[in-house]
């Protein structure tokens, strides 16, 4: 409870010291709150269906008609980045609930209880971890039929490890905090130390860590597309169009390098969030800037 | 510390162990299996059976391993079924080309990052702070593989400047060989330098801040070193984490952008026999490729070890 208090109590003096918000979390909160927006409303605001062709206007250059321009197919680029993103955030989401939901209480648990419990669970993570991170996705792509959600899937566990690890070695630092040592005087059990000490404070470096693992999966998905394992053509897979716009990369740049920059906004709008996001949680941010 | 390097060592071979189990099992999984795969088309049933017989294939499958695992030890690989030579020497070739990027690219984003990581968290707000920051989010921002095909469109096909693919010839003389690595080697940087950058300047701009910085900074110790021999040597326990966690990314990256660049290395030689399913091939470069990345994890703990002495390794202290 009195953590808790002293948690508010200082949110609250760090929200009233700092009252325009940082400049990271407006812009990144705006871009991924119109990045939602355009996703949830693509097939609304997409000018063309993303799979019609205009065949007399193949690789025609950005204009009024064609916002990206055109591909090899005639398909308006831009109404195929719309539908596109779509796929990406599901699969960015997806991913990173199923690495936190694996690798947090792991980590908090190997940090506080050290010892054997340490011992078996980061051995466990270390297995999971030995598997370069694209090898373990590509067997499993290869063995079986690609599909969204089994790519989601497969990145969301192979994020766990760095998710715990980050998670432990956070409360590792912390254990020798005074909190901790009231909280082991007062005999608090272990869930209570868990979730109501250790876990807070532990959130706002979660957060920086949880948007990389978003960026990492809309990435790594992109990876995916782009060797030829994820998102299967003719879909409107941004690693598949930037990856389909290889050949006509002299004549027609605009196919790979518009899918490009809408994952650069979307990368860019997540991280500034998680950066903005830090520096309104974390405690310790206090004054900083 | 020994014996704890011993201990780690030893599940070093425990986790190959149980890849290679996994190795085996999944490409066991597989819808065809190598007799179908060397018969192609042309298979009967007949002419299969007497093939599997003959590979092995046939036997109980603990068997089958023992035979494949006891092969890879003796440095036997297997023969590739698409190009139909031993494994080990198309493996071994493209493995060298790999490594001369991998390392190239690690040593640049170890010191680099590093030092804009801290150069960042020093002049915290400022504008060096601000270009570093810009460049860690537009590097971390796209796959590495984009950074490749803008490279490629900027120094190739507009100024003509480098080779955009392929490997060099070193008979052509160092310079021509090394122009070769140019563009890969930056497109694999990139994407880390942000990355390693953007965790060191987080964990340095914590430490600058902490108690232990401003009683150094109180005791009158030179700025140069409270920031190098104080706050770095702590900063750098996450980044040496993650340093580890980025050498699997960099095999990923090299995967990518090996096939960008058409460069013959490992990364490319694993798509190809994913591609066109070639088991032996697979299994071997998959193990390979394992192995470094343990043995880098084993590298990075044991610096974690000795970068942060608060952290004694087997027994608990509190």
């Amino acid at each position: 409870m009195a953590a808790r208090l002293t948690d508010a109590v200082a949110l609250d003096v760090v929200a009233a010291r700092r009252s325009p918000l940082p400049r990271a979390l407006i812009i990144g909160a705006t871009i991924v709150l119109v990045l939602l927006i355009a996703a949830a409303l693509a097939k609304v605001i997409a000018p063309y269906p993303f799979d019609q062709m205009h065949i007399r206007d193949r690789l025609s250059p950005p204009s009024l008609h064609y916002l990206a321009g055109t591909d090899e197919y005639g398909r308006d680029v831009f109404s195929r980045l719309l539908i596109g993103s779509q796929l990406s955030l599901l699969l960015g989401v997806i991913a990173t609930l199923i690495s936190m939901g694996i690798g947090v209480p792991l980590g908090l648990l190997a940090g506080y209880r050290r010892g054997l419990t340490d011992e078996v669970i980061m051995r466990a993570l270390d297995i999971m971890m030995a598997f370069p991170p694209i090898m373990l996705v590509l067997l499993i792509l290869a063995v079986t039929q690609p599909s969204l959600v089994k790519t989601a899937f497969a990145i969301g566990v192979l994020s766990a490890p760095p998710i715990g690890r980050v998670t432990r070695s956070v409360t590792l630092d912390l254990m020798s905090g005074e909190f901790m040592e009231a909280a082991r005087a007062r005999g608090e059990r272990l869930h209570y130390v868990l979730r109501r000490e250790l876990l807070p404070n532990v959130w706002p470096l979660l957060m920086v860590e949880a948007s990389l693992r978003v960026v990492f999966a809309v990435l790594l998905g992109a990876v995916l597309s782009f060797l030829g394992f994820g998102v299967q053509p003719p879909a409107a897979d941004w690693g598949l169009m930037i990856s389909d716009g290889r050949a006509f990369v002299d004549k027609a740049p605009w196919i790979s390098l518009a899918p490009g920059i809408a994952m650069s906004i979307t990368v860019i709008g997540i991280s500034l969030l998680g950066d903005g996001l830090r520096e309104v949680l974390d405690p310790r941010m206090d004054g900083r800037r | 510390m020994a014996a704890y390097a011993l201990r780690r060592l030893g599940t070093v071979l425990l986790i190959l162990v149980v890849m290679s189990l996994l190795v085996f099992l999944a490409t066991h999984a597989l819808p065809s299996n190598t007799a179908a795969l060397i018969l192609g088309q042309y298979s009967t049933p007949e002419t299969l059976a007497a093939l599997e017989h003959k590979l092995g294939l046939d036997l109980p499958l603990p068997v089958q391993y023992w035979h494949w695992a006891d092969a890879m030890l003796h440095g036997d690989m297997g023969q590739s079924l698409v190009m139909e030579r031993p494994v080990a020497p198309i493996l071994w070739d493209a493995f060298d080309r790999s490594a001369i990027l991998a390392v190239l690219a690690m040593a640049i984003v170890a010191t680099l990052g590093i030092t804009m990581g801290v150069v960042a968290a020093v002049w915290r707000g400022r504008w060096r702070d601000h270009t570093v920051s810009v460049f860690a989010y537009l590097g971390i921002s796209v796959p590495e593989f984009y950074w490749g095909l803008v490279l490629i469109l900027v120094f190739g096909s507009r100024l003509h400047l480098l080779p955009t693919s392929g490997l060099g010839n070193l008979s052509d003389g160092l310079a021509s060989y090394a122009s070769f690595l140019v563009l890969p080697v930056v497109t694999l940087t990139l994407t880390l330098l942000a990355h390693v950058s953007r965790l060191t300047r987080s964990s340095m701009a914590e430490e600058l801040d902490s108690m232990y910085v401003r009683v150094a900074r109180s005791r009158g110790l030179p700025e140069r070193v409270v920031i190098v021999r104080h706050a770095l040597r702590n900063a750098l326990v996450p980044t040496i984490t993650v340093l580890a966690q980025d050498f699997g990314f960099l095999i990923g990256g090299i995967v990518a952008i090996e096939t960008i660049f058409a460069y013959p290395g490992l990364g490319r030689l694993l798509i190809f026999a994913l591609q066109r399913q070639d088991l032996p091939l697979m299994q071997a470069a998959i193990l390979v490729l394992t192995a470094v990345f343990c043995l880098a994890n084993l590298g990075a703990d044991l610096l974690y070890g000795v970068a942060n002495p608060r952290i004694h390794h087997g027994s608990a202290v509190d």
